[in-house]
């Protein structure tokens, strides 16, 4: 009997071989380690994009994305700017936040043993393969997509070649496709796989944050797939939905920021839930205002799904129309600020420790904040249509996104590298690449606000010698930032190959969410047990 | 025995590890591929180097990835089916699909929600609607009697399950079998409908003078509902076919249950291409 008891134990730790183990996982672990692998490289992909883009600005005239008879290459800066938005939106951010983050630690925090469909968990990552491979075809085939992210007709269906775009757009299919599976999964875990005693209101801040981002890529990414299959009928079947002759080009606009703007919240949510861990953590207090600080994500979700037509401002809409666009976005302010004060509000007499991850949580509230002020700037109609498609835009997203959605990955990633690896990044290269990487963006994007006001153009090959000043400092800043970016590959190497080993909870008291209860890494297999969760002890 | 380190002290299902989500996302990624080809294909054009070889074989690679789909599919349900006979499915793990499948819909119901969008939007944009010179159908024909086909088939598809939920296994095949050929006539009716509908709406890229709008969105609104309607179809076929196998149960019929909820949603969203596309709420001019 005891021999039967320890062959039980032994298989059920016994980590299947190394071909089954990544390449058929059904292991939430696994599959969000091979998220964040994935992400890391293909970041490195979209960063090396954009530090071409700050090349060719860094001075006025065009230098290097010419033809071969020296004419400017603007159809290659589209492709390139394309692919660098796809990228990052697509196969960096979400699959960092969502895929590496959310698979990681939501089973973690509600004390699930694992995903709800793990094969389903499995092809959601693997779809991203062929995704990124369609992505990179659309980008190099007959000249590339030049496109935009956007994709708007009619120039999306007018590309040199029409092939890249269809290829651009089933790589959007199978990534939306990983995306609904995605969100399916995570939704039915929240809602059936929480430990005994942990109620919806007992929940974690981050499970919160993935169980609204669940929500929106359910009911948005569906609205994006229907729009990218008219506009594939339109570019190689022969159809009229939004071609110059007849059809209507708004109408795409529409059913692509309808998915679009929750994108933006898609994206953005998870770095919140991220945040209020780090902020409580590293104050040793519990959030300020948690019952808040879930609603006030509900309500940005809720409101997210009614505010998109402020993308698109200048097509000619109704004055009434463009009124309310102004007005519920602005209202999208209300709940955010509850948010930022509420953070603020959990160190205000806080026992605080300025550790890597907590820089990166503070840098993410105020740079966030600055993008969020910019945002509400930029909902009013009358305001943005001088500014609409200026690198002032380029500047607020970028600030949101960048400084938002970036900040929190690197955030997330330190505050958790040592219970995902057992082994601890040095403290002074966390803190260097903070540093680094913080001068570094705001030296990209902070100018950008200028060049916007001065009418530079977005998605724009040259500019005006008076704005040369501004876009110098910004390439100098990408160079910076991208140095920053490659000394933290050097740290996440190091710190996999020979990091300091670490306990359970090395963050001490301040950490209690149930991720800290299990050894760093955890096992194979954690919760066998279910935990039972305590009034007390919750979030 | 009762020690911790036991196993699993739970109810819910851990998998081992599986090869089917990685076959399923090759082929998907190069069933695309072929389709890109398919689509991009010119007769007039000489390709040349890798191009050329890759173009000859265009309709092989289709055929190839789409065998590879189906057979991954046949093994991965073919494993859902096999663990829920060895009893991994407990109640919560059942209860986890059923959610699965209500949110599965819930993001369908969003894909056909871009459709209807576009529809009506050239409903109230366009001058008239039809276009001018656009005959579409007459509702009280072929597209009533397929409203009928499938309000019927809801009707007994709801036996089958009162069936099934009463251990009645002879009524269950029998009212099932009866809505399986109710979705087949409903595919066959809309295939006659389709030959006629290339030929009245003068579809295609080379049709001059014609607002390509209508057929554009009435193609692709009725086209993805009768994939579904083929899809739907093939789900309930399955569980006849289980059924016959005696492996859906009066206590166990939750894959019979996921197929009737999948009929009705594509019930209902006939019902709204109905009253809206071909009964025509929007027409006017």
């Amino acid at each position: 009997m005891a021999y039967a008891a320890d062959h039980a134990a032994d298989h059920h730790d016994h980590k299947p071989n190394p071909f089954w183990r990544w390449f058929g996982s059904t292991n939430h672990k696994d599959i969000g380690t091979l998220y964040l692998v994935f992400s890391v490289i293909t970041g490195i992909i979209g960063a090396a994009l954009s530090v071409v883009m700050r090349m060719e600005l860094s001075d006025p005239g065009v230098e290097f994305l010419v033809k071969e008879n020296g004419d400017p290459n603007g159809h290659f800066w589209n492709t390139i700017i394309t692919a660098h938005g796809v990228i990052m939106i697509f196969f960096v951010v979400m699959p960092a936040l969502i895929g590496g983050f959310g698979n990681w630690f939501v089973p973690l925090m509600i004390g699930a043993p694992d995903m709800a469909f793990p094969r389903m968990n499995n092809i959601s990552f693997w779809l991203l393969v062929p995704a990124l491979a369609f992505g990179i075809l659309s980008a190099v085939v007959g000249g590339g997509a030049g496109t935009g992210w956007t994709f708007y007709p009619p120039l999306s269906v007018m590309q040199p070649d029409k092939m890249s775009v269809s290829f651009a757009i089933f790589a959007l299919h199978m990534a939306g496709a990983s995306s609904i599976m995605g969100a399916i999964n995570f939704i039915t875990t929240i809602l059936n796989m929480r430990a005994p005693g942990m109620t919806l209101h007992r929940m974690p801040l981050f499970a919160w944050a993935m169980l609204v981002t669940a929500f929106l890529l359910l009911l948005a990414v569906p609205v994006l797939g229907g729009a990218i299959t008219m506009l594939l009928a339109d570019n190689a079947l022969g159809t009229c939905f939004f071609c110059a002759e007849g059809g209507d080009p708004v109408l795409f606009q529409h059913l692509f920021w309808f998915f679009g703007h929750p994108e933006v919240y898609i994206m953005i949510l998870p770095a919140f839930g991220i945040v209020s861990h780090v902020v409580s953590t590293f104050s040793r207090k519990p959030i300020f205002g948690y019952l808040g600080m879930a609603y006030a994500m509900v309500s940005i979700g809720f409101i997210g799904f009614v505010v998109w037509a402020h993308h698109m401002y200048t097509v000619g809409m109704p004055t009434n129309v463009q009124a309310y666009f102004t007005l519920a976005t602005m209202v999208i302010a209300v709940p955010t600020g509850i948010k930022i004060f509420s953070w603020i509000a959990t160190m205000w007499g806080g026992a605080i420790r300025f550790t890597t991850p907590m820089l990166w949580a503070v840098g993410f509230i105020f740079l966030f904040t600055l993008g969020g002020v910019t945002g509400v700037m930029l909902s009013m109609a009358q305001f943005d249509k001088t500014l609409h498609d200026t690198y002032f835009v380029v500047a607020h997203f970028h600030y949101v996104l960048s400084m938002g959605a970036v900040f929190a990955i690197f955030c997330g990633w330190y505050y958790w590298i040592g219970k995902m690896s057992g082994r601890q990044y040095p403290e002074w290269a966390g803190q260097l690449h903070f540093w680094t990487f913080f001068a570094g963006v705001n030296l990209i994007f902070f100018p950008q606000h200028f060049l916007g006001l001065q009418g530079m153009p977005r998605r724009y090959i040259d500019y005006l010698d008076t704005q040369a000043f501004y876009n110098a400092i910004s390439s100098w800043g990408a160079y910076f930032s991208f140095a920053s970016t490659l000394f933290f590959l050097c740290i996440a190497i190091y710190t996999l190959v020979a990091g300091r080993r670490v306990g359970d909870n090395y963050w001490g008291d301040g950490a209690t969410t149930l991720e800290w209860s299990v050894s760093s890494p955890p096992p194979f297999h954690t919760f066998d047990d279910l935990p039972q969760i305590e009034p007390e002890a919750a979030h | 025995m009762a020690d911790a380190h036991h196993g699993p002290n739970h109810d819910y299902h851990l998998l081992e590890p599986s090869i089917w989500p990685l076959t399923t996302s090759i082929s998907v990624g190069v069933l695309l591929f072929g389709l890109v080809l398919l689509f991009h294909f010119d007769p007039n054009a000489s390709y040349e180097g890798l191009m050329a070889n890759v173009i000859d074989v265009r309709w092989f690679i289709v055929g190839l990835a789409g065998a590879g789909v189906i057979a991954s599919v046949f093994g991965w349900w073919g494993d859902v089916i096999k663990e829920s006979r060895q009893g991994d499915h407990k109640p919560i793990v059942q209860l986890g699909l059923r959610y699965g499948m209500l949110f599965f819909i819930a993001s369908e119901v969003m894909f056909f929600f871009a459709f209807f969008w576009a529809y009506f939007n050239f409903g109230v944009t366009e001058e008239a609607w039809p276009p001018k010179g656009t005959e579409a159908f007459n509702p009280i024909d072929m597209p009533l009697y397929n409203t009928v086909i499938l309000l019927l088939s809801g009707v007994t598809v709801t036996w089958a399950h009162e069936a099934i939920r009463h251990g009645n296994r002879s009524d269950y095949m029998i009212s099932l079998g009866l809505t399986i050929l109710l979705g087949v006539l409903f595919s066959g009716m809309q295939a006659v409908e389709y030959i006629e509908a290339f030929s009245v709406f003068g579809y295609g890229p080379d049709a001059e003078g014609v607002v390509r709008t209508y057929p554009s969105v009435f193609l692709i609104a009725t086209g993805f509902h009768g994939a579904h309607v083929i899809i739907g179809t093939t789900f309930l076929a399955v569980c006849w076919f289980r059924g016959l196998a005696n492996n859906i149960t009066k206590e166990k019929h939750f894959g019979f249950e996921a197929a009737a909820w999948y009929w009705h949603f594509v019930d209902v969203v006939w019902l709204f291409l109905y009253v809206s596309i071909y009964w025509g709420i929007f027409d006017r001019g």
